[in-house]
This record gives C-alpha cells, structure tokens and sequence, in this order.
C-alpha cells in the first residue's frame, strides 16, 4: 500500500518529506560513524592511561553487560521511532525477570518452558501498553508511565520481600549466560542477532518502512493509508517482547532476583537509543546506532573504573554525552532542513 | 481475650478492666527485602510466644523520606509500638516523636533512629566488632595475610555500612597484624545485584592483584561470590564479608567463598518484638541501667545510650551452615 503511495506523489510536501528522511537517514548514517569514531577514541584514550583495560576478556564483560541493554533497545527504538515512548521497559523486565526465576525455582516448569511463558508475559504486557496508546489514545509517556508502576507493583505483588538466587535456579538455566558458541558468549550472540535481525526489518520491510513515515509525519502517513494504529500497537509489541526476552535471560546473568530487578533500565535504555542517534520525535534513527549507543556507555563506565575514578563522575559524564549527542542532532538537523527548504524553493 | 489481659496485667493503664493490647507494628527499611522479611519471622515468633498482634508495614523502596507516611498511618491507627528500622535518622525523627507524645513506644532495630526519637534501640551488633571480624576472616583466608583487597558496598550514604567499613579502616591501621593488607578501592553496588555485580567484575578488571573482596552488605556478597565463579577467580580471589546462609550456602560448599559473618537476622526481630512489648507493658520504662529477660533469649541490659546490643556475630563456615535457614 505504501509502495502505491509513493509511486503516485499525492503532493509536493509529500515528496520533500522523502527527501528530508532520506537525507535523515544519510545523517543516522554518518552519526553511526561519529559514535564509532568517539568509541574508538575513548579506547584509545584508555589504553594509554591503563593498559589493562584493552583485553579480550574486558571488552567481553563490557559487551556482556551492553548485551541485555541493547536487546530493551532494540524494542525501544522501534516505539520511538514511531513518535512514542515506553518508559514501562524496566517494569516488563523486573515482572518478568522475577516470574521466570519464580517458574523455575517452584520447578513448575522446564527451562524451556519458563522461557517461553516469560518471552509471552513481556509480549502481553507490551500489548497491554499498545492498546492504551494505539487505541484509547493515551499519550505514550502518560501511559507508559502509568504502567511502569502498574507492572512494577504486580512484580512486589507475587515477589513481596523473596528472592531468587542462584542455588534456587536450574544449571541449564544458569548455564545459558556463561556459555559460549564458536567462543563468543551466547547472550552477545543474542543481542547482536536481535538487534541486525530488527535492523534488516525496519529498513527492508513494508512495515519497517511504515513506521518511520509514522514518526517523521503521522498526519501524512494516515493520509497515505498506512495503517497507523496497527503499526503503533505492533511496536509496542514488539518493544515489550524485546523486555521479556531480556527478563528471561536476566536471572541467568545475574544470579539473583528481586522485585526492585531493572528498576531504572528504562532510563539506561533511553539514554542509549538518544546517544545512538535516534530522533526522541520519531522518524530517524536505526537499531544499530541504539546499540552503539549502549556499547558506548558501557564502556565509558567501564573505563572511569577502570581509570579508578569516582563514580559520582559517572552520571554527569553520562549526562554531558546525553546532551552533546542531541545537541549535535539538532544542529545536523537543522542546517540539513535549511538546505532542503532552499532546494524546494528553487 | 483472656490470654491477652493476662499478658497485659502489668500495663500502665491503670483503671478497672482496660487492657494493654499487644498491637505491634514493623517499619522497615523496605518491605521487599529478604533481611527484613527474615527479622520479620523473629518478630512473628515473639508475637505468638506472647499472644500479640503483629504486623509489617513499609515503603517498597528504601529511599529517604518514604517512611513518614506509615509513621503517620500507624499513629493514627493508634499502635501500641512501633518498631522501625530507620533509613533516615533524622528525616523520620518529627513524626516518630509525634507517635510517642500520644504514647506508643518506639523501638530502633537494625538501623536506629535518632536517639530523642525512640525508648530503646535493638543493636544487632556493634560497628567495631562488625568491622574487625571481618578483616579477621579476610586475613585468615589469604594466604600469608597479605595483598590487595576490596571492599564492594552496599550504597556510598549507607550507615551502617559506612560505620563498618569505617572501623575496618581503623582495625586494618592500628593492628600491625595486618600490615601486609593494603585496601585499594571501596566500590558501591547500591545493593542491587546487577550494579554489584558490574562492581565486582570491574574490581577484579581494574585491580589483577587482587586477594580479597569484603563485601558487607547481603546482595553485594552473593553477587560478588557469583561472579568469582564464573570468572574462574574462586580460590584466587578470596571473599567474605555479611551474608545469609540461604543465599550463601552452595558458595560455602562449593569453597568460593570459605566463611562470612552475620547476627542472627531472626533474633534481632525477636528481642526487637520482645523489649517492644516489655515497654507496652510498662515493665521496663527504656532507661539505661534496666534490665529484663527477653523469653528464650536470656538476659539483656539497657546500656547508657538507650541501646540493647544483640550479641557476637556468628561466623558462618562449611561446617554449620546447615544449622541456621533463613
């Protein structure tokens, strides 16, 4: 349907809107390239100041701790792409995170089983959140907010003051976070095919294609029949199945689980796909650069220990690469808009 | 009924027939914490031994102020004592003092409240001896006693922790045992297992020297142990620190890490319910000197602070892990 629309420029402003995203897309190109480039100079930096800081083994636990991030991020780009936001990502985790741990500490079900059951918990409470937004039309971050605490208090509901830790969780469970494939460790391996899978849709599919124009103009994009509401509640699907998949592997990783398990990720998630380059009012952006946006993060944190720094640097260090990355945003942005504008006059 | 007035015979209430009702409350620090779920059970137990209420009220998260409310709820619904573990001793002391003007006693356990806030204070154990045991079974688990060590934390505004980690500084200075030992870092793994546990990787990453981690606090140490297994540190990297046995047991077994110290949690919450209801009862007033009998736990005095020391800590080791479940 898209296609159609696109083959019969219904106005001008629809044609200059597809040059503006394509430039945009060029810009998420070259902001990929300028992570990469500040990611290779904060290596450098470091390995200067502390040379035991460049090691296969370091750069795997830093990539171990981006791993589970960067999967929240790949749902969350796809929400944000659409102009909304999930800020409940932290909550689906935690709920989820504490109900597999639970699953498997009761013996109620297999390894397998207790995956499955918590990847469909994340996928229900992702639609539940896509029906607030796609259907009664709440504003994402009201109801994303609303439901941040609505999981978070079902997690204290069934959790209360007990914990899952490690001697209570199968082997097989434990085992899936510290095994390897072909030598890398298997959740690496779970990000990265998450994240190029969820990138090859979104920039090859009908429906990937969709939720950008959704984002650069929804007012346009219903005009051109693309089914707004349904794309909106399937990147709410998708952002919670992404949560759910990151909750199941959580108690693997770490061991122990309690109710307060991810409470605060949303944030980290955010800051990760902003830092990546993804545009917070939809429209630009791509999982990969959300990914090296966590990937940068991570090893700025773990470089200031590393460096033996305070860790009360760490948050405004963070913060100032929050900034920098979107005020550079903004001003490629709008010198890019300029030229479009001076090309669409002439 | 009956049981009740029996108990409550001793009361301050004075006038035909009034009893002294055992309604007692528990604040603690959060209600989503196994520790205080633990404290708790002590609490129960202590309750049914003397046909009281009991109850557990609190905030699910530990931060600052959160309290108050509850102080204010339980006032209202006029308790006969509250027992609060405080986060912020001096945020929550107005509104504790409020509740002890319309006469419920207030009794401090596992982190007390500001001194004019409360009768007496139940402490599990003091910040010194906390602190030297710790640095003793760290220095017995070295080989030769000497190296790099760190302490992982719970969060940097942690009280007790602080005074803890404060007194291993003091104990690792002045005791010339310990020479050998350098401590090179204290990391904080704000007691969440994730942020512990980049904590712990990000020690044995930045410090490949390392000999031993202390980690006072519950959810670093386990965090911490878990970590020194998967990175194959276990017995390279000695650990010990505050633990419990539940979350500790296979790490002792399988020797990642060989002994940890803790008080008894449920105790605490025992003899916290007890001295609660001793002062309900008017049979102890909270002044320093006095003396009672707190059931099956014996003896206890009231020391010039107001505070009612726990006892010893227990150092936990392979051979009586299994005694104790909680």
């Amino acid at each position: 349907m898209s296609e159609r629309a696109i083959d019969s420029p219904t106005s001008s402003a629809l044609a200059g809107r597809i040059g503006l995203e394509r430039t945009l897309t060029l810009v998420a190109r070259l902001r990929e390239v300028g992570i990469v480039i500040v990611l290779l100079v904060v290596v450098a930096i470091v390995t200067v100041q502390a040379p035991l800081f460049f090691s296969i083994s370091n750069f795997e636990q830093i990539l171990l701790n981006v791993s589970l991030i960067a999967i929240v991020a790949v749902g969350q780009t796809t929400v944000v792409l659409t102009r909304n936001v999930d800020l409940s990502v932290g909550s689906v985790v935690g709920l989820v995170a504490f109900a597999t741990g639970d699953l498997l500490k009761e013996h109620t079900l297999g390894v397998a089983g207790a995956i499955a059951v918590g990847c469909l918990i994340g996928l229900g409470l992702g639609a539940f959140n896509g029906l607030l937004v796609a259907v009664a039309k709440v504003p994402a971050i009201v109801a994303t907010l609303g439901t941040l605490y609505v999981y978070r208090g079902l997690d204290f509901l069934i959790a209360g003051g007990k914990q899952v830790s490690a001697i209570d969780l199968p082997r097989g469970y434990l085992g899936i976070a510290s095994s390897t494939v072909l030598g890398v460790p298997t959740l690496i391996l779970a990000a990265a095919l998450i994240a190029l899978g969820a990138a090859y849709l979104l920039r090859n599919s009908g429906a990937g294609r969709q939720l950008y124009a959704i984002g650069s103009n929804p007012t346009a994009a219903e005009v051109v029949g693309i089914p707004t509401q349904r794309l909106i509640f399937g990147a709410f699907v998708v952002c919670g199945l992404c949560a759910g998949i990151a909750g199941v592997l959580w108690g693997s990783r770490f061991g122990s689980v309690n109710a307060l398990a991810a409470s605060g990720l949303e944030l980290q998630v955010i800051a990760a796909v902003v830092v990546g380059g993804v545009n917070i009012f939809g429209g630009s952006g791509t999982v990969v650069g959300a990914v090296l946006g966590a990937i940068l993060l991570a090893t700025i944190e773990n470089a200031l220990r590393i460096l033996h720094l305070s860790e009360f640097w760490l948050l405004a260090i963070d913060g100032a690469i929050i900034l920098l990355a979107v005020g550079t945003d903004a001003a490629i942005r709008g010198y890019f808009q300029r030229i479009l504008m001076r090309t669409g006059r002439r | 009924m009956a049981i009740l007035a029996l108990v409550a015979c001793g009361g301050s209430s004075g006038g035909g027939g009034t009893t002294t009702a055992l309604n007692i409350a528990f604040l603690p620090k959060a209600v989503n914490n196994p520790y205080f779920d633990v404290a708790a059970s002590g609490g129960q137990e202590a309750a049914t031994a003397l046909s009281g209420q009991f109850k557990q009220v609190g905030p699910s998260d530990a931060t600052g102020a959160a309290q108050i409310p509850f102080i204010q709820t339980l006032t209202q619904q006029n308790v006969s004592a509250i027992v609060v573990s405080a986060d912020d001793p001096d945020a929550i002391a107005p509104a504790l003092k409020q509740a002890m003007a319309k006469g419920i006693k207030v009794v401090g356990y596992d982190s007390s409240p500001a001194k004019d806030a409360r009768n007496v204070f139940i402490n599990q154990a003091d910040s010194k001896g906390i602190g030297v045991v710790q640095v003793q079974m760290i220095c017995d688990e070295i080989p030769g006693c000497a190296g790099e060590i760190a302490v992982l934390s719970a969060t940097s505004t942690a009280t007790n922790q602080n005074a803890w980690i404060q007194a291993m500084k003091d104990e690792l200075a002045s005791n010339s045992k310990y020479s050998g030992l350098k401590l090179v870092k204290v990391a904080y793994g704000n007691d969440d297992p994730q942020v512990s546990t980049t904590e712990a990787q990000a020690l044995l990453t930045s410090y490949p020297n390392l000999k031993g981690i202390i980690s006072p606090t519950t959810v670093g140490i386990s965090a911490a142990a878990q970590v020194l297994k998967q990175t194959g540190k276990a017995g390279k990297v000695q650990l010990t620190g505050l633990g419990t046995p539940n979350l500790m047991r296979a790490f002792v077994k399988d020797g990642t890490c060989k002994e940890f110290a803790l008080w008894n949690v449920k105790d605490l919450g025992y003899l916290a319910y007890y001295t609660a209801a001793l002062l309900v009862q008017g049979k102890i007033k909270g002044n320093p000197g006095e003396k009672f009998t707190a059931g099956r736990l014996g003896d206890y005095t009231i020391d010039p602070n107001g505070v009612v020391l726990l006892g010893p800590p227990f150092v936990f080791k392979a051979d009586n892990i299994d005694q104790l479940n909680f």
